[in-house]
């Protein structure tokens, strides 16, 4: 069984690494990589290795891999549509390359002399016998913890080390742009807009700003034949903690740089007559209340009843 | 099964990772070639661990895994900044270290 697996997985591992250095494309490269480690993986269950197996199969092929993926999508474009860069270029390609194949070979039967030809006599073909937990994380645990204890840290300092490092790489170097620069207040911060919060539900807090204004101006504007005791009715629950609420939200708002978010000034004197919504939103400068909302620009999810009615009408 | 298969197979996979380290010239593909030369490395620490019966080279094996994982990490963050300054992503051509 273990030669079974061995021939049908050894092969496989060399096949696979032949294919990532071989093929052009960096995407089928990295796939074929993908196809090695797992089968090196079956070798290290072959050998014993239960936690290295697994450990190779979640860190190598679930993460790394991953991250190999994306940069391949992220970069991988221009230089695929460049052909120029995989291809050899310049005076001294072809001789530099026969060369550094000859290396290659040179190292290859170098390690494979070091590996196979000295230590020969020390390779005993029965394996030395080994006793049930071998490579169990309990022994791998056991010895991380106690004998290998510095390494261990100084692994964890190594990874830290080169997370901080992948940032400081990777971030974007000019710096904030002129219109980017913002101001966050803390309470939004704690609560940030369009996570479904109760003060959205009741409508003082307008994920896409002009939506409901334009709905509720369109629905008291098809209804001002109807009577200015409708649009009395029209709002009061979503009018009952409204003044408080966005008189908060206007603290909160005023270190912003952000267009102020005034779907209605706070009217503490409202004349039935007078639409307390038209003055509203001059975010949303080219459409006019009167006209019917469109229908991708709904209030958000978790409306009041009345909101539900008012699109209706507006509809 | 002899330990020697296995060794063989470390040989080769290194031999090819070294061949690709040397001939590739996007640095993706360099950094591939890189993980197959550790990884074969990593499949000869772990059979030396299986023919001594001691567990120990299951540790450098990690050890070994966490080194790559780190210099994939700076790598490709390398390669995306390289991509961002509009550089050559060729590492013929990249000859320069300063920022």
């Amino acid at each position: 069984m273990d030669e079974i697996l061995f021939f049908l997985f050894g092969p496989l591992a060399v096949l696979a690494a032949l294919g990532a250095v071989v093929l052009r494309n960096p995407f089928y490269a990295v796939l074929s990589l993908v196809l090695h480690l797992l089968a090196l993986s079956m070798l290290f269950l072959l050998l014993y290795a239960q936690f290295v197996a697994v450990v190779q199969v979640m860190v190598y092929v679930g993460a790394v891999m991953v991250l190999y993926v994306f940069v391949n999508a992220y970069v991988g474009g221009t230089t695929n549509a460049d052909g120029s860069v995989n291809t050899p270029q310049g005076g001294n390609g072809p001789s530099l390359r026969l060369l550094s194949y000859g290396i290659a070979a040179l190292l290859a039967v170098t390690v494979g002399i070091a590996v196979l030809g000295t230590g020969l006599q020390a390779i005993d073909d029965q394996s030395s016998s080994i006793e049930a937990g071998f490579g169990s994380p309990t022994e791998i645990g056991e010895l991380l913890l106690t004998r290998f204890l510095l390494p261990f840290e100084g692994a964890s300092f190594l990874l830290l080390v080169a997370a901080v490092g992948a940032v400081v790489l990777a971030r974007r170097r000019g710096g904030v742009l002129p219109g980017e620069e913002r101001m966050i207040s803390a309470s939004e911060l704690l609560a940030p807009t369009g996570t479904g919060s109760m003060r959205e539900g009741v409508g003082a807090i307008n994920p896409n700003p002009g939506a409901r204004s334009v709905a509720l101006g369109a629905s008291s504007g098809s209804r001002a034949s109807s009577g200015p005791s409708v649009s009395t009715t029209d709002d009061p629950a979503s009018r009952g903690e409204r003044p408080d609420d966005r008189r908060r939200e206007r603290e909160d708002d005023a270190p912003n740089d952000a267009p102020p978010r005034q779907d209605a000034p706070p009217s503490d004197v409202r004349t039935p007559s007078v639409d307390p919504d038209r003055p509203a939103d001059p975010a949303t400068p080219g459409i006019d209340p009167p006209t019917p909302a469109p229908s991708d620009e709904v209030p958000p999810a978790s409306s009041s009843p009345e909101d539900g009615r008012d699109d209706e009408d507006a509809r | 099964m002899s330990s020697g298969w296995f060794l063989a197979v470390s040989a080769l996979v290194f031999g090819i990772g070294a061949i690709g380290v040397l001939t590739r010239r996007n640095p993706l593909l360099v950094l591939v070639s890189l993980e197959l030369m550790l990884n074969a490395g990593n499949l000869a620490l772990i059979t030396f661990a299986r023919m001594h019966g001691s567990a120990e080279g299951h540790i450098f094996a990690m050890i070994v895994m966490v080194v790559a994982a780190a210099e994939v990490a700076i790598g490709l963050g390398i390669v995306v900044a390289l991509y961002r300054n509009r550089v050559a992503v060729d590492v013929d051509e990249l000859r320069e270290l300063r920022g």
